[in-house]
């Protein structure tokens, strides 16, 4: 793979793929999501409900002339793709809860070498084995801040099958913009999932990749950020000599670990070049209807029974706000703010007791109350589980949920990166 | 005239990293010596080449060469260096890791790369103890040895390296001393020559954290005691059966070299029967 | 409009099969479909349950609320699955595998007439010939050529002829290869294969369509 994707290799992913339209699960959406967006690199080890990822690539991955390996474990999974991406290769690792707790390590080694790499976790039910065959949204908080120190990553969710495919290539692009690890924060039930698929012309997605080290080697610097904090560091082989370290090491890469300002400089500027673009990455999906008092706010397999419980609700005539987090780290908080504004409640339907309700309840300031519909247990939450709840929130003096008749004529679709 | 000694310094060495953290009479810088001398030798060119090194002291090896370098996490080197030479396999991956990296908690990676027989040359360096945390005892530690986590001695088996990479698959196996330093840079050579997945295992003095806790005094006696407690492959060979198995010296030489299929030949072989 | 559509039995008897192809002649016919799954840790026996939502809308809830349809293929998804219905749900069983009373369902022997086809794997096949003609939930064509994607190389024929002979069920007609009376096939089955009957147990037949979830 060179500096750009080519019409070669997407043709020959297509080849690989088959016909355009497909009826596929959402692993193997993420896997032709990889491929389109050039990764040409898997390494996983085998774990329920994210195995046919593997399965997929294992496949693809020799027709296009590329490398899958099952590696011992998900430790050496993501050490290997970590190691291949420095060889300018994009590649990824798909696992689910009991492998990403694995991951947490070298998750944070990515982060500090500015690697870019993309890791796919189908979240099952825990805590430890948990339910493996049942779906959760349980690991939003250890996707934030599963590996230790101050550090930013980047987490997307999607909802359908379409996204698996969609949002795959944008964590590749993300990775690749930002060098820095992305994570798509997905779940048992999309990866099961079976839906419509459509693979995109080439003309119609962009396929970003790192930015190049100067051609002057005498003026290379390795980790020195430029005007967008993104260090224009080679890949190996070239010539550069460049030393990667999990250490606090400074602009040159050699290890400086007793210097407080180096460490304050390096660490503030890993967490910059991905916060200074918060609005670059932050993608949101918001419905508002006339009158409003009540917003959901949801993600993930979780969007779908809430945007049920929208229908249902707006059948009753009962209008809601709706947003759909298709960003979750860096979180939107900008968006929810705004979206909080003269509300009177904010409901966060989630498969967990409690997570994306924090940054929720942390970016609303206040602005009205929030609270989370929790679900464990594996079964998705219905829609008139969500609906119920929304009715059941007491009217407060701006009156919860008596609002005017919404319908169709006063929803108003918006939103936007 | 030619100086050996000033060449590597002048074409391999990252001398802003000098003084290294190593000790006094620490055996890692002699294995950073002999490796660069058998790449050189090799006419191996250093910007095809990625130094790959985990956690602990022979880990800081890869920062002090001017070459493209991935100091990874604890134990992982192996696993990173999967990653690298299985996804562009014209690179070549020297590892430099120690017993407590390799064979405690990396133990699995090693394993398993050696039943891949992916093409990988492995300098471990095994000075008994796990000295950057301050001298506690490691897989490898001998048996009665006193570390700061054994202070009543070690009672638990070493592994022995070599024997464990032989069973797992490598092709190539050499265990040597400080004191051999020719057979070092060659078997380091033959290492890099091998196709397929290579461990060479040194024995090194760490006078901090081992030798020094096993009252063996610093410099002279502390090579002697090297000598003592090893013995050659040749030698050991001619021993009688029944005295080679009460034979409680470390065998040194070269253990196996056996060619079988590389991973990345084999993988090729593979996409270019299915690439479409 | 939305269709909802629950098929149920044990691991082995290719229900997440039938589910993904019922799924994916809707998309194939243009229109909107979501299939999911849920099942155990066991690849054969154990109650495995697919869903299908077929609509011309996009789907937003993807599960089942109340079935439309429900068909289920073994006693023990009929105890776990089937109580979960509405007023409105037609409900199909196979006559053989489902040894209780269920009120309102349809009896169809879907099983003896795989096995009359020479495999019983392909019941799974008849059960969609069936429920295409019955409910008219997909056109004839779509479904025929979602089959024809998802079976193995060199069983076309011997699927379209289940197929066949599930829609040819739907018509009250007797399918071509099941001549034996009723009584007397069950009679020879309970002695020749008293195992299989049991839910769950049927692993001599369990391979093939299955696959994996």
């Amino acid at each position: 793979m060179g500096e750009h994707l080519d019409k070669e290799h997407y043709d020959l992913v297509c080849k690989a793929l088959g016909p355009k339209m497909q009826f596929v699960q959402g692993d193997v959406a993420y896997a032709y999501g990889a491929l389109l967006a050039g990764c040409t690199y898997f390494a996983g080890y085998p774990i329920t409900p994210a195995t046919e990822t593997a399965e997929a690539l294992a496949r693809y991955l020799p027709q296009i002339g590329g490398t899958c390996i099952q590696m011992e474990d998900e430790i050496a999974s993501l050490s290997a793709i970590i190691g291949a991406s420095w060889t300018g290769t994009k590649a990824m690792t798909a696992t689910s809860g009991p492998g990403f707790s694995l991951m947490m390590e070298n998750l944070g080694y990515a982060v500090m070498s500015e690697t870019p790499c993309v890791i796919v976790d189908v979240q099952r039910s825990g805590p430890s084995t948990g339910q493996p065959t049942e779906s959760s949204q349980g690991d939003i908080m250890q996707a934030r801040w599963g590996t230790h120190g101050d550090h930013e990553i980047i987490a997307l969710a999607p909802s359908n099958v379409q996204e698996c495919m969609d949002l795959t290539i944008d964590c590749f692009n993300l990775a690749e913009r930002y060098r820095n690890p992305v994570i798509l924060l997905t779940d048992g039930d999309v990866g099961h999932m079976r839906e419509r698929l459509v693979i995109p012309d080439r003309e119609d997605y962009e396929v970003e990749f790192r930015v190049p080290p100067p051609e002057d080697k005498e003026a290379y610097v390795p980790f020195e950020g430029d005007e967008n904090k993104i260090p224009r560091v080679a890949n190996f082989g070239l010539g550069y000599h460049t030393y990667v370290t999990g250490l606090t090491h400074d602009v040159t890469g050699l290890p400086a670990t007793d210097d407080a300002d180096k460490h304050t400089q390096l660490v503030t500027r890993l967490v910059e070049k991905i916060t200074d673009k918060r609005e670059e990455i932050v993608r949101v999906e918001v419905e508002k209807q006339e009158g409003a008092r009540i917003g959901i706010i949801s993600y993930g397999i979780t969007a779908r029974p809430a945007m049920g419980a929208v229908r249902i609700l707006r059948e009753r005539g009962v209008p809601v706000n709706f947003m759909r987090l298709i960003s979750i780290w860096p979180f939107a908080n900008r968006q929810v703010a705004e979206f909080a504004a003269g509300l009177d409640h904010i409901l966060v339907p989630e498969m967990n007791l409690g997570q994306v309700v924090h940054p929720v309840r942390e970016a609303v300031e206040g602005q009205c109350p929030v609270s989370c519909l929790p679900k464990i247990g594996g079964v998705m939450h219905n829609p008139q589980e969500v609906s119920e709840a929304v009715e059941k929130i007491p009217k407060g003096t701006k009156g919860a949920t008596g609002g005017k008749k919404g319908g169709k004529k006063g929803m108003k679709k918006g939103g936007g990166r | 005239m030619f100086n050996k000694a000033n060449h590597i310094r002048e074409n391999y060495l990252e001398m802003t990293m000098y003084p290294s953290i190593f000790c006094s009479g620490c055996g890692v810088g002699n294995v950073l010596n002999y490796s660069l001398r058998a790449i050189d030798a090799e006419h191996i060119d250093l910007d095809g080449v990625v130094f790959v090194s985990g956690i602990g002291c022979s880990s800081r090896m890869p920062g002090y060469i001017d070459a493209d370098g991935l100091h990874t996490t604890h134990g992982r080197a192996i696993a990173f260096a999967t990653g690298v030479k299985t996804s562009d396999p014209d690179l070549n991956v020297v590892i430099f890791t120690g017993d407590g990296d390799a064979a405690g908690i990396g133990g699995n990676h090693l394993i398993h790369a050696a039943r891949r027989n992916v093409d990988l040359t492995v300098v471990c360096i095994n000075n008994f103890i796990h000295r950057m945390t301050g001298g506690q005892v490691s897989p490898t530690t001998p048996l009665t040895s006193k570390t700061s986590t054994t202070p009543y001695g070690n009672i638990e088996q070493p592994f022995d390296l070599c024997s464990l990479v032989i069973g797992a698959g490598a092709s190539y196996v050499s265990r040597w001393t400080l004191g051999y330093p020719y057979e070092t840079i060659k078997a380091i050579r033959e290492g890099l020559r091998n196709k397929g997945f290579s461990f060479i295992e040194m024995l090194v003095p760490c006078p901090t954290g081992y030798t020094k806790k096993q009252k063996i005094p610093d410099g002279r006696e502390t090579w002697d005691w090297y000598k003592e407690s090893t013995i050659l492959r040749s030698q050991y060979m001619k021993l009688p059966k029944a005295e080679r198995a009460k034979e409680t010296r470390i065998v040194i030489g070269k253990l196996r070299d056996s060619p079988r299929p590389e991973f990345c030949d084999t993988y090729g072989k593979l996409v270019e029967k299915y690439r479409l | 409009m939305r269709t909802e559509i629950r098929i149920a039995g044990f691991g082995g008897q290719g229900i997440v099969l039938a589910g993904a192809i019922l799924g994916e002649a809707a998309v194939i016919a243009d229109m909107e479909a979501v299939q999911t799954q849920s099942y155990g840790p066991e690849s054969r026996g154990g109650a495995a349950r697919s869903e299908i939502v077929i609509a011309d809308a996009p789907v937003d809830y993807p599960r089942v609320t109340v079935p439309d349809v429900l068909i289920v293929l073994s006693s023990a998804a009929m105890r776990k699955y089937g109580e979960d219905r509405g007023e409105k749900t037609r409900i199909v069983v196979d006559d053989d595998l489902v040894q209780m009373e269920v009120e309102g369902a349809e009896r169809i022997p879907f099983t003896m007439t795989a096995e009359d086809l020479g495999r019983r794997i392909v019941a799974n096949i008849v059960m969609l010939g069936f429920i295409t003609n019955r409910f008219k939930l997909v056109p004839r064509e779509a479904i025929e050529k979602a089959i024809m994607k998802r079976i193995p190389k060199g069983t076309e024929e011997l699927n379209m002829n289940a197929f066949q002979a599930g829609w040819d069920l739907a018509d009250g007609k007797k399918p071509k290869k099941a001549k034996k009376a009723k009584d007397g096939k069950k009679a020879t089955k309970g002695n020749k294969d008293g195992k299989a009957k049991k839910d769950g147990k049927a692993k001599k037949d369990g391979k093939g369509n299955g696959g994996k979830a």
